[in-house]
């Protein structure tokens, strides 16, 4: 494919997983030249030298402000370098915000090939955060399990209980006292190592 | 009734007056519900103010000015009723560099043009020898520091576009870079210098006051829409910032204002070193040498939170004479409309004084800044890269 099909991408993201997820999703895409830059360090360099096309990073990334660098008249610059916003459509640079996700493109290419580009970044940016919220609580509630068997052990051993009493145990008094069993079974382990 | 605000910030010793402001209470006491949003970026700032998702913001002024003007970016109008840092900001050059600076410097090492005449023979002496042109750090291309810096060796013959190269780097990388030899000196903000000091990676050889007697770095900025419609919360604003800038410039304050400051959440530095800021008391050799300027760091003395016009227009000729965009006396008007001088005196119930800040910019070299006539101003300097 001719860069008049492909443009050149370049995804500026410390998050490997995240970069990922992106590339995947352009690739699928049909947008083929696609790369990634994790290191920071002569960021501009680094970009000067793969001179793509269009130019996308995360708005986590302080290093957003070296890029607004490259739109300035410089020796440096080969093909001037534009943020992409359309004035007409604020609908698409807040979503891009929310998303946290910002794009550069070079000075002249059509809104038409950058539209898709940013669509796709925009979704594949909130289909990684809405991962990692699951990941998040996925990771919680394996926290919880693990309170929650220690609490269960205490109880079996100072109460005399089986497992299945001291989980009925635990779930009536979280019910009783409108809190989740994993905040009883915590407050039991903190009792417990006071009373130690 | 509150009014809740949402408003960006970078973790810089001048956001001060915006931070003590909403934790010591002064918002809270105005009516107005802040809720403060760190940063890592000034693009990020410039963008969630120009969409709406912030209020207000602690805004580099010739970001606002830029804004205004639609340079290197969307035009959004933006407005600044009150400055939130005057001087702020120093250079810091690396061992090395002061090193050969010290060697070829004839006079006075807190004379700024002795210290550029010096870097222009280190830099003419490193041609001959082959060695890579020094690199300089700034934190962003619209900026005070990449005036600063520019103003300062271009007085000394030095050309920063041709003879050395000018880096964007964010402020919390500027250390490790001179550190690790990826710059060789920085114009950046407080804490930074005294952080590079502290490590012994770096020497403070300018506080900026050195290069402009008066020069604004940073502003509490809003979107002009905004505050059209929403004056009194505006002027709500201004007073609760008047108040926490009174606040952190009495000296017996200025303890609890580090300890407010250096907050994780906030600024995230030692009190310690937010405090030698405050003070003006900076330790600018790893040796211990210390330098006090009752100059440094303006957050509210000496008159430094009231908007002057006259310092927007004296940003906005350095825009022209480095070439970020071309002199038009329209633009004049627009970039010096950004600072507002008069909500800043109807806020405060104050007289509308009339300008007082003559010659508010006070720089080393040159002749006098003259707002009306930029270009007769400019051609008084031979460095420059006027667009034509």
């Amino acid at each position: 494919m001719g860069s008049e099909t492909s443009p050149k991408i370049v995804i500026v993201d410390e998050s490997p997983i995240r970069a990922a997820i992106l590339e995947e999703g352009l690739r699928e895409a049909g947008f083929t030249g696609v790369t990634h830059i994790r290191e920071m360090h002569n960021l501009l360099a680094r970009i000067y030298a793969l001179d793509p096309d269009v130019i996308l990073i995360d708005l986590e990334n302080p290093s957003r402000d070296v890029l607004e660098q490259m739109f300035q008249v410089s020796r440096a610059v080969r093909r001037p370098i534009a943020m992409f916003v359309d004035q007409s459509d604020s609908a698409s640079i807040q979503a891009s915000v929310d998303a946290g996700v910002s794009a550069y493109i070079v000075d002249g290419l059509k809104k038409e090939r950058i539209k898709p580009i940013l669509d796709l970044c925009i979704s594949r940016f909130n289909a990684f955060s809405n991962l990692q919220d699951q990941l998040d609580r996925a990771r919680s509630a394996l926290e919880d399990r693990k309170v929650i068997d220690r609490a269960k052990g205490i109880l079996m051993k100072l109460k005399g209980l089986t497992e299945d009493e001291a989980y009925v145990l635990l779930r009536s008094t979280a019910m009783r006292e409108k809190k989740k069993i994993g905040e009883i079974a915590q407050s039991i382990l903190t009792a417990s190592e006071l009373l130690k | 009734m509150t009014e809740a605000l949402r408003i960006g910030f970078i973790p810089l010793v001048d956001a001060a007056a915006l931070i003590v402001a909403v934790d010591k209470g002064f918002c809270a006491a105005e009516g107005l519900d802040v809720t403060l949003v760190r940063e890592v970026s000034w693009s990020n700032v410039r963008d969630k103010l120009n969409i709406g998702l912030f209020d207000a913001a602690h805004l580099l002024a010739p970001v606002a000015i830029a804004s205004s003007l639609g340079l290197g970016h969307v035009k959004v109008p933006i407005v600044a009723p009150f400055n939130l840092g005057l001087n702020g900001n120093a250079i810091t050059v690396s061992p090395a560099l002061h090193a050969d600076i010290m060697a070829e410097l004839s006079g006075d090492r807190f004379d700024p043009m002795a210290t550029a005449l010096a870097l222009a023979r280190v830099v003419a002496a490193r041609r001959k020898s082959g060695a890579e042109p020094l690199t300089f750090g700034m934190t962003f291309p619209f900026s005070t520091h990449n005036y600063q810096l520019r103003f300062w060796m271009a007085a000394g013959g030095v050309d920063p576009n041709e003879d050395v190269r000018l880096v964007v780097l964010p402020p919390p990388y500027m250390v490790e870079s001179l550190a690790n030899g990826h710059v060789d000196a920085f114009c950046v903000g407080a804490p930074w210098n005294s952080v590079a000091v502290d490590l012994g990676v770096g020497h403070i050889l300018h506080f900026v006051a050195d290069i402009l007697v008066r020069a604004v770095e940073k502003v509490l900025a809003v979107r002009q829409d905004w505050s059209e419609k929403n004056r009194a919360v505006l002027a709500a604003l201004i007073r609760a910032h008047e108040r926490a800038a009174e606040f952190i410039e009495l000296p017996q304050n200025r303890a609890e204002a580090a300890r407010i400051l250096s907050a994780p959440e906030r600024i995230g530095v030692d009190p310690e070193v937010i405090q030698r800021t405050l003070d003006g008391r900076l330790k600018i050799s790893p040796d211990g040498t210390m330098r006090e300027s009752s100059r440094y760091l303006l957050v509210g003395r000496q008159g430094a939170a009231r908007p002057d016009p006259v310092q927007a227009a004296w940003l906005y000729a350095q825009m022209v004479r480095w070439g970020q965009t071309a002199v038009s006396p329209e633009a004049l008007m627009v970039a010096m409309a950004v600072f507002r001088p008069d909500l800043y005196d109807a806020a405060l119930g104050r007289e509308a004084k009339p300008s007082e800040a003559t010659n508010g910019i006070g720089a080393f070299a040159g002749p006098t800044f003259d707002a009306h006539d930029i270009a007769g101003h400019l051609a008084a300097f031979k460095i420059g890269r006027q667009k034509p």
